[in-house]
Order: C-alpha cells, then structure tokens, then sequence
C-alpha cells in the first residue's frame, strides 16, 4: 500500500475511504428512499435492501439510519429553540444569519462527522461507503459498494486496527 | 519534480448547474433570468421612500413627532431585507438526480411496470406514498429525474424542481418556496404596513398642510404622487399579504391552492395541517431554517488530486471523484414503497414483493431512460 506524500499523517483517515475509491472497483450503488409517513420531515427508510445482505449485518444498518433520522428530526424539531433562534433573527431582519451558524447547520456538520465515523469504523472495513444525503439534495443516502476483492488490502488498509470480518 | 505553481481559476459548482437561474457576486446570489419586474419593485420601494423621507419627514419631524421618520427608516430597512432575501436566496431548488440514482429509479420504475406490450402507452409515473393516514401521489419529474417530495414542484420558468413550491414570483425575480417563503411573506406584509404608514401620513401631511395655512395650498407634487402609487399598491400588497396568510394558517401553498390539491368533497385533506391555526403559523414562520441543498459555493474538482477548500460541508469532492467503472451495473432493486396500502391504485410502489427474490443484473442502459420519456405522458409545468 502506498502512502501519497501530499496526504499529512493527520488526515490519513479520510485517506482510507479515498484508498478504497480509487483501488476497489465500484460493484453497485444502493440508494436509501426517504420515508415520507411522518409528513415532509427528513427521514429515511429503515428497510434494509437486499443488496447488503451479505454485507453487513442489519442491526448495524438500522443503527446507521435511525441514528441519522434522529439527527435530522432535532434538526427539524420546531420548539423553544427554533422559535427562539426565529424570533431573534426576524428582529434583526435576518441580518444575523449572515454571522451567526443556524442551528439546522450546526446538526448538518454533527451529521457529517457520524457519516465519516461510521464509514470508517464499520463500512469502509465491509466495503461500503455511505454518501451524506445533503449531497443528494437530501432525497437518498447513496451506499456505495464495492467489489469483495477477497483480500484484506484493499478494505482495511492503513492503521485501521479494524479487520474485514470484526464488529 | 517542477515546482511549476499553476495558478488555475477554480471552478465552483453554480457555474455547472442546470436550470435557468443566474448566479451573482460567484454563485453567493441566486435568482431567476428575467429581473426585469424585481428592478421595478425595487425602483418604486426606494423611489416612493425617498420621496417621502425627502419632502414628508422633514415636515412630519418638525409639526409632529421625530418618531415618524425613525419609524419610517426602521421599516424601510425591514422590508429592504426581506426583499432582498427573498429575491437572492435559494427558495429549496432539488438538485437534479445524478446518473446512478436515475438510473436506478428507472430500474425501479421498470420492475413495478412489469411487461408493457409494444406500442401500448407505459403507466403514468405515479409513486403513492401515506401521509398522516392519507394518499400522496408523488409525481415523478422527467427533467430532474426524480420524483417529487411531496409539495415539490417543477417551476418551467428556472426549470428546477423546488421544495415546497409556492410559486414564481416576477416580482421578486425568483421563486417562492421553502427556504425563502417566510421573507416572502414578511416582505409582504412590512410593505403593506409601510404602504399605509407612507399613505396615512402623506393625507396627515396634506390635512395639516391646509389647515396650517387655511388656503388651498399648492400640494407638492410628489406628495400627490406618493399617495397614488400607495393607493394602487394598497389594494394589491394587502391582497396578497391576506391571501398568504389565510394559506399560512391552514398550512397550503399557492400551488397546491390554485390546483385545488386539498378542496373538494373526494379529494384528499391536506396531510400537512396540525388542524390548529397557532401551530400552521408557528411551524410556517418559526420553523427552522432549512439549509440549502445546491452547494453553490463549492469547489468542482477537475481530475483527483487532493481536494480544495469548500465553504460547504465536508467531502464535497464526491461528485467528480467516483471512479464509476464503465462496467457498473445496476441491480433492478426489489423494494417496494413499504408505505403504498394494498387497496391503494396500482402504480409504482402497490403491493409488496419479496424481497428474497434473487438479484438481477441488468447492464447500464443510457438509452432506455430517454427512450421511455418521450413515449409516455409529457410532465405538467407548473
């Protein structure tokens, strides 16, 4: 496994996730719909697809995808804070946001991380990579599978004590 | 190694997006192509304003209180903002389905289809979904390859599908929708309420103005003037601000109103109502600020090397940076729409299948989309 030189030591783990792109082949892309039962909330469904099941195991899937609805129902939730953060803006004819982080970005940003945590403790080592929805305009969450290339190099490389089969 | 410093001008991702908006100050303002009628609100706003803080205030500030013109400015800034937020932010426009996920809602399509004989017309591309105990139809939308989140709706002046969609407003020059509608209406409604201001105290000014002298005066010109441009946006501004509430309180959109999505004996209720006037307001108007999903600031990366700085949020490199191999194949995906009731019409998502079936494997077809588009029934601009 080569390590890029342009990489410093500190991102080396966003450089696993980058590894697996460029030297695993790309088998299929399994999209996740939303759930749209609840209103026009962001939810995803929890249905597990057919694709991973050799994959991963299902309770970690719906762990992944009730954690992010989660996420996204307090993001949405409309209560004291929300009107609180409307209020105060209004009275500053909104001029505030130009300054200040909304709370809906600060969960986005939370979201973000959680993707990338979980890419690298538990997808990337089964091959998988999850897309955050905000790059689809919030309507799936993209898996993207990748070939079992039947060798550990090209799943767990790097300083990922994970190995293919653990968790 | 050289050590050649390539100073190339990077390309953001407004610059490459579909549809017919304009992008301003690099890709920070969004709006539609034709501006025309918003330079004319802006021009009547200012004009009528200046005029009034020109020849009124100075009147009013003197004879009566100097509260007036400070009222006056406060007002003009509000509805200054609201119009400028309204006009160059992103109302909730729904980025177009990249391949992948096209194709994959077309093997989705397909497999619900079943066999569609020669020459006899595919279904209509119809998704049910339950809301709140009711039938949403999703419509799906040739353009965007998508199909539509509930109250989206394709606007064919930008061309985009946007959330929530209210409507197109010239006024504004741009949409109406979910992320901008709350400044759509509170400009409505600080225009109204400085419309009468400026009206009222112009008669106040020009009651005073007689009594002062007690000689039928020669009323400045531009006062005459400013009464008959608030008289005639009187009628329309406080007509618009009271329709937008009426659809406020019961949680519609001007879309869903003019097509009558919710009224009718047979038809569906609206699923979105909390059937509570405080709660419609509160969820419209304080809810929370949706972020946009466009990324329009964002860094398009030419080839893979390492990614450059993005005001948006991490790894937004993903979109040039896939190596989608020229033998991907997309496997026809048996899930059903877990939510479509069995007594529900047949389209895309009735019934349930197994989803033990064994995987098919069907090779990429870039044809079949657009064979299949032109064939069936034309998607409906609104």
């Amino acid at each position: 496994m080569v390590i890029r030189a342009e990489f410093a030591p500190w991102i080396h783990q966003f450089h696993n996730l980058q590894e697996l792109r460029h030297s695993a082949s790309l088998a299929t892309k399994v999209f996740i719909q939303r759930d749209y039962s609840d209103g026009t909330i962001c939810k995803f469904q929890t249905k597990f697809p057919a694709e991973l099941d050799s994959r991963i195991e299902r309770s970690l899937f719906e762990e992944t995808v009730k954690t992010l609805n989660c996420y996204y129902a307090e993001a949405e939730k409309i209560g004291g804070q929300s009107y609180l953060e409307g209020c105060l803006a209004c009275a500053t004819a909104y001029i505030i946001f130009l300054c200040m982080e909304t709370r809906y970005e600060k969960i986005l940003k939370k979201i973000s991380m959680y993707i990338q945590e979980q890419n690298e403790k538990i997808y990337a080592p089964r091959g998988l990579i999850l897309t955050d929805p905000i790059e689809r305009g919030m309507r799936v969450i993209e898996i993207s599978i990748f070939e079992d290339s039947g060798s550990t190099s090209s799943s767990s490389s790097g300083s990922s004590p994970t190995s293919s089969t653990a968790q | 190694m050289s050590a050649v410093m390539i100073s190339r001008k990077v390309t953001r991702k407004w610059e490459k997006l579909p549809g017919k908006n304009t992008f301003c100050c690099d890709g920070r303002v969004m709006m539609a192509r034709q501006k025309g009628v918003f330079y004319l609100t802006l021009f009547l706003i200012v004009g009528t304003c200046s005029l009034f803080f020109a020849f009124e205030c100075p009147y009013l500030a003197v004879h009566l209180s100097p509260a007036i013109p400070v009222f006056a400015v406060l007002l003009f800034v509000f509805v200054m903002a609201m119009l400028l937020r309204t006009s160059f932010s992103d109302p909730g426009v729904l980025p177009r389905a990249l391949p992948e996920e096209a194709n994959f809602i077309e093997m989705e399509i397909e497999a619900a289809n079943g066999n569609v004989l020669a020459g006899q017309r595919p279904p209509p591309r119809i998704k049910n979904v339950q809301i709140n105990n009711q039938i949403v139809k999703l419509k799906y939308c040739y353009t965007c390859k998508i199909f539509r989140p509930p109250r989206a709706s394709h606007c064919s002046i930008c061309d985009n599908c946007v959330d929530r969609f209210d409507h197109h407003c010239p006024w504004v020059g741009n949409c109406v929708g979910k992320r901008n509608y709350r400044y759509f209406y509170l400009f409505t409604l600080s225009l109204s309420l400085l419309t009468i201001y400026i009206f009222a105290f112009d008669i106040v000014h020009v009651v005073l103005h007689i009594f002062d002298i007690f000689v039928v005066s020669l009323t400045p010109r531009c006062t005459v003037l400013e009464v008959l441009v608030c008289f005639f946006t009187l009628w329309s501004v406080v007509g618009l601000t009271g329709f937008h509430t009426y659809l406020i309180s019961l949680n519609q959109t001007t879309n869903e109103d003019i097509k009558g999505s919710w009224s009718g004996k047979n038809r569906v209720q609206n699923p979105y109502s909390h059937k509570n006037i405080i709660k419609n307001c509160c969820e419209v108007l304080c809810g929370p600020t949706y972020p946009s999903v466009l990324d329009r600031r964002g860094v398009m990366l030419e080839d893979s090397s390492s990614p450059a700085p993005s005001d948006a949020s991490a790894a937004s490199t993903n979109k040039n940076s896939n190596p989608v191999s020229q033998t991907t194949k997309s496997s026809a995906p048996l899930i059903p729409n877990e939510h479509t009731p069995d007594e529900a019409k047949p389209g895309i998502g009735a019934g349930q299948k197994s989803a033990s079936s064994p995987k098919e494997e069907k090779p990429l077809s870039p044809t079949s989309p657009n064979a299949i588009a032109p064939a069936v029934i034309k998607e409906s601009t609104h």
